[in-house]
């Protein structure tokens, strides 16, 4: 095998934060910078990461779990980081964080999706539903109920995936038999290997008619 | 992933507009393969334009042909009602690719843009010509087991990893695309390349222009048809090889045939000289054990794929029996 290292793919530090540079060096700093005292104090308060960072971001309205929120986020956010970093919903898992594993699975506009592999702000005025989302009060979602009741877990990391998994599932039409089911669950991975299970849960709730 | 910029583009014209000349600005549609490929530094664009706001997501049967716009979602063309009845191939070759999940967010043209799966091309340390060019490849010599046997080159032994593009190349489609010196139409089966000293190039796109829709002609493919894909699990995995066969029998006898393999080469593999050997022939499980032997002849293995020589044989066989049996 050649051993030749190719990396001029690879984005340095000065690359990442050259634009960030450009913009506290050209922006509302220019101005500051006429006024000394003003510097001192900005620098010292780190207005000019603030500023840099406002002017980075790009702003998205979006609903989740029937919550709106106005938001400023940089471009490069996935919606994953989007819950579990800046909304604190980290019901919903960081597996593979590159689409092979399922963890990640959300109903975005009612459709399931890999939040790992979709920008946060390709999303502008969605409506998102995670794992936090299923409950009524206290009420567990039927899914929910039916998981726990056919033991469809066991270190439970895949969960909330397979369970929004399994939701969308039954409302797309692809619960009609066990194979069925295996098939259209294939995109969420459980390393537990309680897939029997899962799919006993899921053959239950699409069985028992409940509204999901 | 590097920080980028994104715009979002409410007309094709701004979309083609919007776009540098090189891979400093990417359109994204789906995402789900170039986010990937960002978060992995192997693409690292300044400028998104997001085309999601286009008018191209729509299914239109006119005239003679079917017309999928290039924003309609991989599940949404799988699973509508006529595609299922018109074009049977198109529909079993869409769901046998990615999870639904990924279906759900992926386009038809995203889908015929996907990078190869060469794990050489993913690892930024590996050298790889299509990656960076000139730098080598890793996978002559190195582990190839996912790799081409037909249509290589020393620069370059990739395949393209797609299942919908395989049945598209077998069903004569036709690939529409908007530039800034106007519009165009490209055979399908012309779309995507061969590597030859230019791995960098997956397909015959101009740096700014923008796929809009696919169409394909109507057919008499509706019944006997089959997409076998042999992978290394059930569900959710590239295929080793894979094969779309359409038949059209009448009275025991082949009267039409289209063949295409995925999986063995840099683009979809139409087998144009199995159906040639095909058409006219009385249906036979011999007949299939020929075609299977003859869709093979000039494939080239590189050690850890020497299996796809034969597996290939039995695929296009295996095929051709269960469409041949619906």
């Amino acid at each position: 095998m050649a051993s030749k290292k190719t990396n001029q793919n690879k984005v340095t530090p000065e690359d990442a934060n050259s634009r960030r540079d450009f913009i506290k060096k050209s922006g509302l700093f220019t101005a500051l910078a006429l006024t000394p005292p003003s510097l001192v104090m900005a620098s010292e308060k780190k207005w000019d990461e603030k500023i840099a960072e406002y002017l980075e971001t790009v702003p998205l309205s979006i609903e989740v779990n029937g919550t709106k929120h106005n938001l400023n986020i940089e471009p490069r956010t996935t919606l994953l980081d989007l819950l579990r970093e800046q909304l604190q919903l980290t019901g919903t898992k960081k597996g593979c964080d590159h689409g092979q594993c399922g963890a990640c699975t959300v109903h975005v506009n009612g459709t399931r999706i890999l939040s790992c592999l979709s920008l946060a702000t390709m999303q502008q005025n969605a409506q998102v539903t995670t794992i936090e989302g299923l409950s009524k009060g206290k009420k567990l979602h039927p899914m929910q109920e039916a998981f726990i009741k056919h033991d469809g877990f066991q270190c439970g990391y895949c969960t909330p995936g397979q369970i929004m998994s399994g939701i969308a599932c039954i409302k797309e039409g692809h619960a009609n038999s066990r194979e069925e089911i295996s098939e259209y669950m294939s995109g969420n991975i459980c390393r537990c290997g309680a897939y029997h299970n899962i799919v006993d849960a899921i053959t239950e709730v699409k069985e028992g008619g409940k509204e999901i | 992933m590097k920080n980028f910029q994104i715009i979002k583009a409410l007309s094709s014209s701004s979309a083609i507009t919007g776009k540098a000349k090189d891979n400093s600005t990417m359109f994204i549609a789906g995402g789900t393969n170039l986010v990937d490929l960002m978060k992995k530094n192997v693409v690292a664009p300044d400028k998104l334009v997001d085309i999601n706001g286009l008018d191209l997501k729509k299914i239109a049967f006119l005239k003679g042909k079917v017309s999928i716009g290039a924003l309609a979602k991989n599940s949404q063309v799988a699973e509508d009602a006529s595609i299922k009845e018109k074009y049977p191939l198109l529909a079993l070759a869409l769901a046998a690719g990615a999870s639904q999940q990924i279906r759900h967010m992926a386009t038809v043209g995203g889908n015929m843009l996907q990078k190869t799966r060469c794990s050489y091309f993913y690892n930024t340390d590996m050298p790889c010509n299509k990656r960076v060019p000139k730098s080598g490849c890793g996978a002559i010599g190195g582990s190839n087991r996912m790799h081409a046997v037909f249509g290589t080159s020393d620069s370059c032994i990739a395949v393209h990893p797609s299942d919908m593009c395989v049945a598209l190349a077998a069903l004569d489609a036709k690939v529409l695309v908007e530039g800034p010196k106007g519009k165009r139409e490209i055979d399908f089966t012309d779309f995507h390349r061969l590597p030859g000293n230019t791995p960098e190039k997956d397909n015959k796109l101009d740096e700014r222009e923008l796929i809009t829709s696919v169409e394909i002609p109507e057919n008499n493919f509706t019944k006997n048809v089959h997409y076998l894909k042999v992978r290394d699990r059930t569900s959710y995995a590239f295929a080793l090889v894979s094969v779309a066969v359409a038949l059209d029998i009448k009275n025991n006898t082949i009267n039409d045939v289209r063949l295409a393999m995925g999986g063995v080469a840099h683009k979809p593999w139409r087998l144009t000289e199995t159906e040639k050997f095909l058409k006219g022939k009385t249906i036979s499980a011999d007949l299939f054990k020929q075609a299977g032997d003859l869709s093979m002849k000039g494939a080239r293995g590189y050690g850890g794929n020497d299996f796809k020589l034969t597996l290939g044989e039995n695929a296009v066989t295996e095929a051709l029996t269960i469409a041949a049996s619906k």
